[in-house]
């Protein structure tokens, strides 16, 4: 699959949810999507153009929780990262473990690490912080 | 599902990675499996955003003292895609020849390993000593034989000294004829065929679901390598073939690590003979604001190291992923079904670390209770190999 057919397609799913399509360079490309369409915009990349789920990741900016789901279609050698926004007023997001199973751990790891709630994920308990972490204190959020 | 939770301990601090793996049994077979990890948590991310972008080299190579290559080299990486430069040509041929003796040193333990538990100690003991010559070399060109701190954002600290080429030729050269040696350990030997063909099988299906990485994913016959994929360091420059084989069991695992030890000695004395002179260092002096990703094919597969910048010292966000991650989370997949003498060298072949079989238990399906601890498991699995090996052996005797 070519790199413009991939862009492409992720353009006419998403519409106007679309908010920003940043072409980095040959091999990376940052899409910003709306939180609502994620689950269409994973399956369309994970299961129809069967890319790699490389990694999520999540980051405090201060102003919000964005996090960064990494795809990565390897016979190209691009990595093509969906960036989803969430307000901290609404830390909720769809599941992706439904849709790729292997998404199940990193979503455990962000809800413990930055308080995101996965509407839907079948096993949300920490990962790696202890069971007796105390309830609502996130390492990696800057507002603590 | 009625079992109970069973710690087992005791977590020493001297061993490395601990994770526990709980089997459920149900008589002989595993019906369901659960992973925990997270009892070496030292949030390196956290860390990271507290040094500044040259310090950050040395704390990721703590990371794991096996992979300590690995994690710099997908970290740079990550900071030469942020910034958008080129690294000087000939530090893109040291860093690849550092990538290419850890996979080397990293493979034979693994090897090494596999060897022990399914009961051919004499391998272990062979692929270890063979190991100390790769960590010789490693002495040599680092300094240190572990945790080379070679790696700085815009290209290499210490330069290689030409007069140690012919030197560290002539080692990787003895070592082939080692490598043929284990390649017919394990391929022609009936005992080691009956224990792992068909055995813990991950079918390309199984690899793209579970998005697994190196050689796990390149067993189950997916041909992905960043090293060709998503070309850095002079992996582009020299020849060299990514291995795949189709079983997806723990044979084809062990059949692809062996053969990746010719393609990385080949690597490595391509690049001796091609290295150019010059320059090893951009030195950099500022980040600019932006993000960026750098992968490097560790020994087991994909790092991934996100990186995000805010203009200041240090990273505003660090993200680590290792390959384990996924591909340990596979063994919800192949270990179901096997037989517990089986569970050993399934969760080992992904190539976890040592105690991570340590840590694990079986739980009787239906009485919940813990019947055995990782000792007996190994125990169990070396039992199997020498009831195998009587078995063929007869079965050879009674041929004219």
């Amino acid at each position: 699959m070519r790199r413009e057919d991939i862009i492409e397609n992720i353009k006419v799913r998403a519409g106007k949810d679309m908010l920003d399509l940043l072409d980095r360079s040959e091999r990376r490309v940052y899409v910003t999507i709306k939180k609502e369409i994620l689950p269409k915009i994973v399956r369309y990349l994970f299961n129809d153009a069967k890319a790699r789920f490389a990694i999520a990741s999540g980051v405090d900016t201060r102003k919000a929780i964005e996090i960064l789901y990494h795809f990565s279609f390897d016979a190209i050698g691009l990595i093509v990262s969906l960036r989803v926004i969430l307000e901290k007023s609404n830390l909720e997001i769809d599941s992706l473990t439904p849709v790729m199973k292997c998404a199940e751990w990193i979503e455990r790891e962000i809800h413990e690490y930055l308080g995101v709630n996965f509407k839907g994920h079948p096993n949300l308990k920490h990962l790696l912080l202890r069971d007796d972490w105390p309830e609502g204190k996130y390492p990696l959020r800057r507002d603590q | 599902m009625a079992c109970k939770i069973i710690p087992i301990g005791p977590y020493h601090p001297l061993q490395e990675e601990p994770e526990f793996f709980k089997l459920h049994v149900d008589g002989e077979t595993v019906v369901d499996i659960d992973i925990e990890i997270g009892y070496n948590l030292r949030l390196i991310e956290k860390i990271s955003e507290s040094k500044s972008y040259d310090q950050v080299t040395f704390l990721i190579e703590r990371i794991c003292g096996i992979c300590s290559t690995s994690h710099p080299f997908a970290y740079t990486n990550a900071i030469d895609d942020l910034l958008g430069v080129t690294v000087p040509e000939r530090a893109l041929y040291i860093r690849s020849i550092l990538g290419e003796l850890e996979r080397i040193h990293s493979h034979l333990l693994w090897l090494g390993l596999a060897g022990h538990f399914l009961g051919y100690n004499t391998v272990w003991m062979w692929a270890w000593r063979y190991r100390e010559p790769v960590l010789d070399i490693c002495e040599r060109v680092t300094g240190n034989r572990n945790h080379y701190a070679m790696f700085k954002p815009g290209g290499v600290r210490r330069d290689m000294d030409e007069a140690d080429f012919p030197w560290i030729k002539k080692t990787l050269k003895s070592l082939i004829p080692k490598f043929d040696m284990f390649k017919g350990a394990v391929m022609d030997d009936p005992v080691i065929h009956a224990r792992t063909k068909g055995i813990g099988v991950l079918t390309k299906q199984d690899a793209h679901d579970f998005s697994v990485v190196g050689p796990t994913a390149r067993a189950s016959g997916l041909p992905i390598d960043v090293r060709k994929d998503d070309p850095h360091g002079a992996y582009d420059k020299v020849e060299w073939k990514v291995i795949t084989q189709e079983g997806g069991d723990v044979f084809a695992k062990a059949v692809v690590r062996i053969l990746e030890l010719y393609e990385s000695a080949n690597i490595i004395l391509q690049c001796l003979d091609k290295m150019p002179k010059g320059p090893i260092d951009l030195n950099i002096k500022d980040m600019p604001v932006g993000e960026g990703i750098g992968r490097y094919e560790a020994p087991r597969g994909e790092v991934l190291h996100y990186i995000m910048s805010d203009g200041g010292n240090s990273p505003a966000r660090h993200k680590v992923r290792a390959p384990s991650y996924m591909n340990i989370f596979s063994n919800k997949k192949a270990v179901i079904g096997h037989t517990i003498s089986d569970a050993t060298i399934i969760l080992a072949a992904v190539d976890p670390c040592y105690c991570c079989t340590e840590r694990m238990a079986v739980v009787d399906y239906k009485t919940g209770k813990k019947v055995m601890d990782g000792h007996d498991l190994i125990r169990l699995s070396q039992e199997k190999t020498e009831r195998l090996r009587s078995k063929l052996s007869l079965l050879f005797k009674a041929k004219p």
